[in-house]
C-alpha cells in the first residue's frame, strides 16, 4: 500500500513539475535573454485561464478554447512589450520590479472589471474527465495525465526549438552573450519581442490547463509566480534546462513535503517552508542556480 | 522659485485636510466597510447588493430616517481596514459601522469603533470572532450573522446523528481553520481518521487528496472558503471521491460564492448553514426573489447577513423613531431583534450574538438547472455561541 | 549659508508636518492626526529601505518582513504582559517601552543579520528572489503560529506613557514622537551614507570588484548595512505596533514588500529624503483614488509604470540641484 501511494505522490509531483515549468520556461528566457525581471508573468497565467473559459463558453469546445486563448495571450503578450515593457530591458532590476509590479496591480483589476470579482468555472471536457486505475486502488484523473503528457510535449518542442533552430540558436547566443547578436545584425528588437511572447503564451498554456483543476479567480497567477521564481532560481536563469530540472524538483518536494511531515508528526509549518528552504539551501551551495547559463 | 518649493511642499502634504462638508443634521449615518479589491471582492459585493436592498425595502430610509450609505474599501487589509474605521467614525462621523467580512480585519478595527467617545455601534454584517463574543463582548457591538464555530458544530452533529464513524477532517493552516475543525470535533463523537491543515491559499490537493484515499474513511468534513473551497470540490470530485466518500462543508464552502465556480462537481456534497437561498420563510422569499430581480444573480449568505443587518438597524431605528441620539434606547431596541430575519426564528443571546437554527442542505439544481444549496432539514434549533458564558456584558 | 532648492523644500515639509496636528485641530480634523502618524511609520520603513537600495544597490524584496518582525515582538510582550502569561521561564512580557522598543530593533536586526549573510552571497536578481523567499518563509511562520493569532492577528493592550512621558493615546504626542523618530532616523542616515563606511557602501554598489581589490572586506560592509536597515524597519514596526494595538501577518505579505519599493521610488531613491515624500504620495493616492473607483488600481499600475518610464528620480528628485539630477545614482 505503502509503496502504491507513494508511486501517486510521485505522479502527482510530476504533473504539479510540469505545470510549473510551463511558466518557468518563459520567464527564464525572458530573464536570460532581455534581462529582465517580469513580475507580471503570473498575470499572463491568469489572463490565459479567464480566456480559456470565455473561448470555452462561446465555442462549447475546450479543445478549441485552448489554442485560441494561447493566441490571445500571445497578442497580448506582442501588446504588453511593444507599449510598455520594451523600454524597461536597459533599466536595472529595479525599474523592472516596480515597473511590472504595476503591471500586476493592473491585470488583476482589469480582469475584475471584465469577469467580475468571483471565481468562474471551465469545465473538464467530457472525453478527458474519467479515471485510469494506472496504480491499482487508486484510479487516477485522466486530465491530470494529459496535462503531464502536455507539459512533456512542449519541453521537448521547446528543446527542439532551441537546439535545433535558427531562432534557438539566436536564443541561446542572447541568453550567453546578449551583446554579440546584436553586434551580429540581428534584428534585436524583434527576437525580444518574440521570445516574450512566446513566454506569454506559454503561461496561458500553464493557466489554461490549471484552469479546470484549480481555480479560475483574481490573483491566480500571483502565487504560481513565486513559486515559478524559485523555480527558475534554483535552475539558473536563462537556462531552460534547469528549469525543467528545478520544476520537477520543486513539483515533487513540494507535493511529498505536504504529507510526509504530517505522517511523521512534525509542525506543518514546514511544508509551507520547504520550497524556499530548498531555494536557500541551493543558492548557498551554487549562488548562480544548478545550471548557470551565463559562463 | 522658493514659491513653487513653498506650494509643492504644500501640496504634498495638505491636500488630505481640505475641509469635508459638515455632516448631516438629522437622520443616520452608516459606514459600511468591506473588502472590494483581490480575490475576495465577490464577497465585498453581496455585502453591499444585500444592504442597499434593504434600504431600498425600507423606502430609502431605514427605520424612517433619512439613510446615508458609506462605503469603504478595506483591502483585504487589517490596518487598511482600521485606517478606513477612522475615517469614518471620526471625519464622517457616522452612527453605525457593518460590513467587515474577515475577522482579523474586524478585530483591528473594533477598537476604533467601540472607544470613540460618541458611542458608535458597530453592526457586523459577517465576522464574528470569539474575542468579541466571549472576554472581549461589548454593549455596542452586535454580530447580526454568527460566531465563527457555529456552522462546524452544527456539521459535527449532523455527522453524529447521520452514524459515521470515521470522518477525514482538513482546513487550512490559519486560527479560523483550527477553529473549524475544533468546533467540529466539538460535536462529532465518532473517530478522526486524519485531521490536515493545508497551506493558507493552496489550490492543488492533489497529494493531501492520495493520502486521504489511502485512509479510507466514511466522510469527509473541510473547511475551505473562497478560491480553495472550489479547488479542492473539484479535485475530489475529479478524483472519483464524491460518491464513496460523501463531502460534508460548512456553507462557507458551499455557498454562491463558491458554486458557480466548482460548477457540477459539486453536485450531492452536504452543507451546514444558518440560512440557504432555498429556506421557504416569508421574508426569505421576498429578499432573494428581489435580490435575483435586481442583481440577476442569486443571493450568497453574505448578501443575506449584510440584508438582515440593515433590517435589524431599521427595527431598531423605528422603535426609537428614527433617532439614534439616545444611545441605550437604540441599544435596548437592537437587543430587542424586532424583525423578520430571512434566516427564520432569530434573537439576540447576552454577549449580542445570535441565538438561531441551524440546517442541513445538500447542493442540487433549481428549476433553471442553477446549482443551490437545497433544505435537508434542521440540525439545530435556537443554537447558541460557547463563549457567551465568559462575556460580561456591562 | 545659501540654501538649495532641496534644502528649501526638507525644511518647508518638515516644518508642515510639525504643525500638522495644530492645523487638523483647528480644522476639525483631528482624525488626520493618526493617519498622517501612519504614513510616518511607513515614511521611517521606507528610508530604512533607501539605505540599502538607494545606497547600497541591494533590491530587497522582503523588507516588510523586517518591519513585520519588530511589530511582532512588541505586539508579543506586550500581550504576554497585558494577559499575564510568562513568557520566558517566569517573565511575563512588558509594556515598557524602552525594553519592548529596543528588543524589536534588536530581534529584528539580528533577522536582517541572518537573512543577510545567505542572500549576500548572490546579487543581482538571485537577490531579490532570494529576499522575497525568505520573507515568505517569515510570512508563513506568523500564518501558522497560532500561539499568537496566526493569521487573525493579535491584538493587545498598548503601553500608555512612552519614556516615562509622552502619552502614546493621546494621538498628537504620539505623533510628535514618531516624527521625532522619522527625524532622528534621517539624521543618522545622513552622518551613515556620508561616513567612511557608507562611502565604502555606495562604492560596493558602483563597482564592487574594485572594492575588493581595494582591500575592503565588502561583504562584511554590506552585510552591515543590511542589518542596520533591517533594525530600523523593525523599529518602525515597534512604532506601527504601538500605533495599531494590532498586528496580523497581513503587513508582510510579499506585496507590501513591494509597496516600500515603491515608496522609496516615487520620492526618490538615495536620497534618504525621498522615501518620505514617497510615502506620503503613495499613501495619499492609496486612500484618495478609491473615493473616486471602485476599480482604482487599474488606474494605480500605470500610474507605477508611468513613474518608472518617465520621472526616474522620484518626486523629491525634482528639487534636487541641476548636477546632481543629471549624474544621479542609477
Amino acid at each position: 500500500m505503502a509503496t502504491l501511494l507513494f508511486l501517486e505522490q510521485t505522479l502527482n509531483g510530476l504533473q504539479l513539475g510540469v505545470t510549473l515549468f510551463l511558466m518557468a520556461a518563459g520567464l527564464t528566457l525572458v530573464f536570460g535573454i532581455m534581462n529582465m525581471v517580469n513580475l507580471a508573468h503570473g498575470s499572463l497565467y491568469m489572463v490565459g485561464a479567464f480566456l480559456t473559459a470565455t473561448f470555452s463558453q462561446w465555442t462549447g469546445s475546450f479543445a478549441l478554447a485552448v489554442p485560441l486563448a494561447v493566441a490571445g495571450t500571445f497578442v497580448v503578450g506582442l501588446a504588453v512589450e511593444t507599449v510598455a515593457l520594451r523600454t524597461l530591458y536597459a533599466r536595472d532590476h529595479l525599474d523592472q520590479v516596480l515597473a511590472t509590479f504595476g503591471l500586476i496591480l493592473f491585470f488583476n483589476e482589469l480582469v475584475k472589471i471584465v469577469w467580475g470579482p468571483v471565481a468562474i468555472f471551465i469545465d473538464v471536457p467530457a472525453f478527458l474527465s474519467g479515471r485510469v486505475e494506472l496504480i491499482p486502488g487508486a484510479p487516477y484523473p485522466v486530465y491530470r495525465l494529459v496535462v503531464l503528457a502536455v507539459g512533456l510535449a512542449v519541453a521537448l518542442g521547446l528543446w527542439w526549438l532551441i537546439a535545433k533552430t535558427r531562432i534557438g540558436m539566436l536564443i541561446r547566443a542572447g541568453a550567453s552573450n546578449r551583446e554579440m547578436i546584436g553586434a551580429l545584425g540581428v534584428d534585436i528588437k524583434r527576437l525580444y519581442t518574440l521570445v516574450f511572447a512566446l513566454g506569454a503564451a506559454l503561461a496561458a498554456l500553464a493557466g489554461a490547463m490549471a484552469g479546470p483543476i484549480y481555480v479560475v479567480e483574481i490573483g491566480m497567477g500571483d502565487s504560481m509566480l513565486i513559486k515559478t521564481f524559485v523555480v527558475i532560481v534554483i535552475g539558473g536563469i536563462g537556462s531552460i534546462r534547469g528549469a525543467f530540472v528545478a520544476a520537477i524538483i520543486v513539483g515533487v518536494v513540494d507535493t511529498f513535503g505536504r504529507i510526509v511531515p504530517a505522517q511523521l508528526g512534525l509542525p506543518t509549518a514546514i511544508a509551507e517552508m520547504a520550497i524556499y528552504i530548498l531555494m536557500a539551501a541551493v543558492l548557498f551551495w551554487k549562488p548562480a542556480g544548478l545550471f548557470a547559463a551565463r559562463a | 522659485m522658493l514659491r513653487r518649493t513653498l506650494l509643492a511642499a504644500l501640496a504634498v502634504a495638505v491636500p488630505a485636510l481640505a475641509v469635508q462638508p459638515a455632516a448631516a443634521q438629522q437622520g443616520v449615518k452608516i459606514g459600511l466597510i468591506t473588502t472590494q479589491s483581490g480575490p475576495n471582492a465577490g464577497l465585498g459585493r453581496d455585502m453591499v447588493d444585500g444592504f442597499n436592498l434593504a434600504i431600498r425595502h425600507a423606502g430609502g430610509r431605514l427605520g424612517g430616517a433619512p439613510t446615508e450609505l458609506i462605503v469603504g474599501d478595506d483591502q483585504f487589509r487589517p490596518d487598511a481596514g482600521k485606517a478606513m474605521a477612522e475615517r469614518m467614525v471620526q471625519r464622517d462621523r457616522v452612527d453605525i459601522v457593518t460590513g467587515v467580512i474577515f475577522s482579523n480585519i474586524m478585530l483591528a478595527l473594533s477598537d476604533t469603533v467601540l472607544k470613540d467617545r460618541r458611542g458608535v455601534f458597530l453592526v457586523s454584517g459577517n465576522a464574528g470572532p470569539s474575542e468579541l463574543a466571549g472576554k472581549d463582548c461589548h454593549p455596542n457591538f452586535f454580530a447580526a450573522s454568527w460566531q465563527n464555530d457555529n456552522t462546524h458544530e452544527a456539521m459535527g452533529q449532523h455527522m453524529t446523528n447521520a452514524g459515521i464513524k470515521r470522518a477525514y477532517i482538513m482546513a487550512p493552516n490559519y486560527p479560523a481553520g483550527r477553529d473549524a475543525l475544533a468546533g467540529f470535533k466539538r460535536f462529532f463523537k465518532g473517530e478522526i481518521a486524519g485531521e490536515v491543515y493545508t497551506q493558507l491559499g493552496q489550490t492543488d490537493y492533489a497529494a493531501e487528496l492520495a493520502a486521504l484515499r489511502a485512509a479510507r474513511p466514511d466522510a469527509t468534513y473541510i473547511f475551505y472558503p473562497g478560491g480553495m473551497g472550489v479547488a479542492y470540490i473539484r479535485q475530489y470530485s475529479q478524483l472519483g471521491l464524491m460518491p464513496q466518500v460523501p463531502l460534508f462543508a460548512p456553507s462557507f464552502t458551499a455557498d454562491q460564492t463558491i458554486l458557480p465556480g466548482v460548477g457540477d462537481a459539486a453536485l450531492g456534497m452536504f452543507a451546514s448553514t444558518y440560512w440557504s437561498e432555498s429556506l421557504g420563510n416569508p421574508a426569505n422569499q421576498k429578499f432573494v426573489a428581489d435580490f435575483e430581480a435586481a442583481y440577476n444573480r442569486i443571493p450568497s449568505p453574505y448578501a443575506a447577513q449584510s440584508y438582515d443587518a440593515a433590517m435589524l438597524i431599521d427595527s431598531a431605528l423605528k422603535a426609537t423613531g428614527g433617532s439614534i441620539a439616545n444611545k441605550d434606547a437604540f441599544r435596548n431596541a437592537l437587543r430587542a431583534a424586532n424583525f423578520q430575519s430571512t434566516r427564520g426564528p432569530f434573537k439576540f443571546n447576552t454577549n449580542h450574538f445570535p441565538i438561531q437554527n441551524y440546517y442541513l442542505t445538500q447542493i442540487g439544481k433549481d428549476e433553471k438547472g442553477r446549482l443551490v444549496n437545497q433544505m435537508r432539514g434542521i440540525i439545530f434549533s435556537g443554537h447558541a455561541d460557547a463563549y457567551a458564558s465568559q462575556c460580561k456584558m456591562r | 549659508m545659501k540654501l538649495d532648492r532641496r534644502t528649501w523644500f526638507v525644511i518647508l515639509l518638515l516644518m508642515a508636518l510639525a504643525a500638522l496636528p495644530l492645523v487638523a485641530t483647528l480644522a476639525g480634523q483631528e482624525f488626520q492626526i493618526a493617519q498622517f502618524r501612519r504614513i510616518l511609520i511607513f515614511a521611517i520603513a521606507a528610508v530604512s529601505l533607501d539605505l540599502i537600495l538607494g545606497y547600497g544597490g541591494m533590491v530587497c524584496f522582503g523588507h516588510a518582513a523586517f518591519f513585520g518582525v519588530g511589530a511582532y515582538v512588541v505586539a508579543i510582550l506586550n500581550w504576554h504582559a497585558g494577559r499575564e502569561v510568562p513568557l520566558i521561564g517566569t517573565w511575563m512580557g512588558t509594556n515598557n517601552v524602552l525594553v519592548t522598543w529596543t528588543a524589536a530593533v534588536l530581534v529584528s536586526g539580528g533577522a536582517a543579520f541572518l537573512i543577510g549573510l545567505v542572500s549576500l552571497r548572490t546579487t543581482g536578481i538571485y537577490f531579490i528572489m532570494i529576499t522575497l523567499a525568505f520573507a515568505q518563509m517569515i510570512y508563513f511562520f506568523f500564518v501558522s503560529l497560532r500561539a499568537y493569532g496566526g493569521d487573525d492577528g493579535l491584538r493587545f493592550d498598548g503601553d500608555t506613557v512612552a519614556f516615562g512621558l509622552i502619552d502614546t493615546q493621546d494621538d498628537a504626542a504620539f505623533y510628535y514622537l514618531v516624527l521625532a523618530v522619522l527625524c532622528g532616523v534621517l539624521y543618522a542616515g545622513r552622518r551613515m551614507v556620508n561616513s567612511r563606511f557608507g562611502m565604502v557602501v555606495q562604492a560596493c554598489r558602483e563597482n564592487e570588484r574594485r572594492m575588493k581589490a581595494l582591500g575592503f572586506p565588502t561583504a562584511r560592509y554590506k552585510l552591515a548595512a543590511f542589518a542596520i536597515a533591517g533594525a530600523t524597519a523593525g523599529l518602525a514596526g515597534a512604532l506601527f505596533a504601538a500605533h495599531e494595538s494590532y498586528i496580523s501577518p497581513s503587513i508582510m505579505h510579499w506585496t507590501r514588500s513591494g509597496d516600500l519599493i515603491v515608496m522609496v521610488v516615487l520620492g526618490g531613491m538615495g536620497t534618504l529624503f525621498g522615501p518620505v515624500v514617497g510615502a506620503l504620495a503613495f499613501l495619499f493616492l492609496e486612500k484618495t483614488l478609491p473615493d473616486y473607483t471602485e476599480h482604482w488600481m487599474v488606474v494605480f499600475g500605470p500610474i507605477l509604470l508611468l513613474l518608472v518610464l518617465f520621472a526616474r528620480r522620484g518626486i523629491f528628485g525634482w528639487f534636487l540641484p541641476k548636477e546632481e539630477r543629471d549624474g544621479g545614482s542609477h
